[in-house]
């Protein structure tokens, strides 16, 4: 079967969540991700989203994070200070999602302003939940297509923090997490060496080395043991396609 | 002491010119109705703080109420971005005050606690501390270790929109509760519109369920469907195909004119709103009930 670029990320994404794991759950591509590990391998997911709302189980595909849906059927609804303090800052969240306009070589996230802050060259939304969730998740996942501007050297600014300047500098930072421990592209998958540095660990089916060192904005290293991806399943596009997007909302692009 | 008023009587009377307003909700039970009566009033040098400013705080500034936003996600939620806003900001025509989710929650919960700040655990990057000179650090007298703190939030106006309240103010909220009831209890004034008007008995059946109490309202007022686009838990839909829509139509500022002209200057009140929104948008927002079990307090 034929697949798109969102199809392929958002597959990938959710064969990296382990069953039992504690997700803090955005939008979109991350959303579809979770759902797809729920119904499939990882039946015991529990999906909280920053709106307050734990243990969703989603009947239909939401389109912003506070969705109705995500309450009706839920375990338990707090309030947002909860969400945060007592369950993302108390280390009770296995696994964050972040996007971002632009991710560095340590795996900083940029989703605050292009060009600098006084004077913005583009405006993005800013943090919302991710300057948290990069620091306090044990382990966060990365998703986003891969061109050269999205992953430059350093980001113009960090709204959440991957392994800062590399090295020993997110465990003196004192932040709980883990940090990021994969990028997921539509060409391959990035994965931190022991100094934080992003390297390619795998491609996706038909792409290539070369594709992605052009479209990286750093001398991208390439991991010895090179693996390419399981190419998505059968039955993971039609759950995809039938139950979680049948509208092609998300996951037309590409 | 009944406090029902009518909406535009609690706007006149509680929002003034260079006000601090937090419109209540995160996604859920935005105050669109009292939005949109404070730019029929023509309020104007307001302050607008809310975590997402969301689509509604798009039309305001459109219409010229706010000199300032504070912010922890300025987006059009599940869309993409908001145009006006960040039109605004990128041109420097709009002063703005930046947190994360995190920290503009902390502002509140520590202004609702009569707190001067809260501290909170440090992100490990300080960019937008530096950005903004409200961020600070504070030392735990404890272990030494260093924190993130942020002041107290305390707007002088809190708009919460709800499902239900009493005559008096007394407010119950399901659903996703947000920051209501941190957003209200900093403030100095509380307004709440609600989609229901219900006997003080209604409430003191299931009182868990009263996310404020009657000391801390100002001004109730009866306001059916005042949170579309956006939606009240078991009442109607989120309107996604106008936050879709709106992603076009504030693409220009001829259409966020004409849209405001049309659907906020051209009508008198939400009456009005929901009745031109029309029987198929009506249709299409409706929703299929889902009832919870009834609890059991006891007669004592």
């Amino acid at each position: 079967m034929d697949y798109s670029a969102a199809e392929l990320m958002t597959i990938n994404a959710a064969r990296l969540l382990r069953d039992g794991d504690v997700v803090f759950v955005g939008v979109g591509l991350p959303n579809l991700a979770c759902n797809l590990a729920r119904r499939t391998h990882a039946p015991r997911l529990t999906m909280i989203y920053e709106a307050g709302v734990v243990g969703a189980q989603p009947a239909r595909l939401p389109l912003s994070i506070g969705d109705p849906t995500l309450v009706s059927g839920a375990a338990s609804v707090c309030s947002m200070y909860e969400i945060f303090a007592f369950y993302l800052q108390r280390g009770l969240i296995d696994v964050g999602f972040l996007g971002g306009a632009q991710i560095d070589r340590f795996g900083n996230v940029n989703a605050t302003v292009i060009g600098e802050y006084a004077r913005p060259k583009v405006r993005l939304p800013g943090s919302g939940g991710s300057a948290e969730i990069a620091a306090w998740a044990k382990r966060t996942y990365l998703l986003t297509p891969h061109q050269q501007r999205r992953f430059p050297e350093r980001c113009d600014f960090v709204t959440g923090a991957g392994f800062l300047g590399g090295g020993d500098a997110r465990r003196a930072s004192g932040v709980r997490g883990g940090g990021p421990q994969a990028v997921v592209t539509d060409l391959g998958l990035l994965e931190p060496d022991a100094k934080g540095e992003l390297i390619l660990v795998a491609l996706h089916p038909g792409k290539t080395v070369a594709q992605a060192k052009a479209n990286t904005g750093w001398n991208l290293r390439t991991a010895p043991a090179l693996r390419t991806t399981e190419p998505p399943a059968e039955a993971e596009l039609r759950l995809l396609r039938e139950v979680l997007d049948p509208g092609g909302i998300y996951l037309k692009g590409g | 002491m009944s406090k029902l008023t009518s909406l535009s009587e609690a706007i006149r009377e509680h929002v003034h010119d260079g006000d601090l307003i937090y419109a209540a909700g995160f996604t859920h039970l935005i105050p669109f109705a009292a939005g949109h009566e404070i730019i029929r009033q023509g309020r104007r040098r307001l302050t607008l703080a809310r975590a997402t400013p969301d689509i509604l705080y798009d039309q305001m500034v459109a219409a010229g109420c706010a000199e300032k936003i504070i912010f922890s996600y300025s987006g059009n939620p599940g869309v993409g971005s908001l145009r006006v806003v960040r039109a605004e900001m990128e041109a420097g025509r709009l002063a703005y005050e930046e947190y994360s989710h995190f920290a503009m929650i902390t502002r509140l919960t520590a202004g609702a606690a009569g707190l001067p700040f809260l501290p909170m655990q440090p992100v490990g990057t300080d960019d937008l501390a530096r950005a903004n000179p409200q961020y600070r650090t504070v030392t735990d007298p404890y272990s030494g270790r260093l924190l993130n703190a942020v002041p107290a939030l305390t707007p002088d106006v809190a708009i919460v929109h709800a499902q239900r309240a009493d005559a008096d103010g007394n407010t119950q909220i399901w659903g996703i509760v947000g920051e209501q009831k941190e957003a209200a209890f900093a403030a100095r004034r509380v307004i709440v519109t609600a989609e229901e008007i219900v006997d003080e008995r209604v409430i003191r059946s299931d009182p868990n369920r009263t996310i404020l109490p009657a000391m801390i309202v100002s001004a109730v007022c009866h306001v059916p469907y005042a949170a579309h686009p956006s939606y009240t838990q078991g009442y109607y839909d989120r309107d996604n195909a106008f936050y879709l829509e709106w992603d076009k139509l504030s693409a220009k500022p001829e259409s966020v004119r004409a849209w405001l002209n049309e659907w906020v200057f051209g009508l008198a009140d939400r009456a009005a709103y929901w009745s031109k929104l029309g029987p198929e948008a009506r249709a299409r927002l409706a929703v299929t009930p889902r009832w919870s079990q009834p609890v059991n307090y006891g007669e004592f």
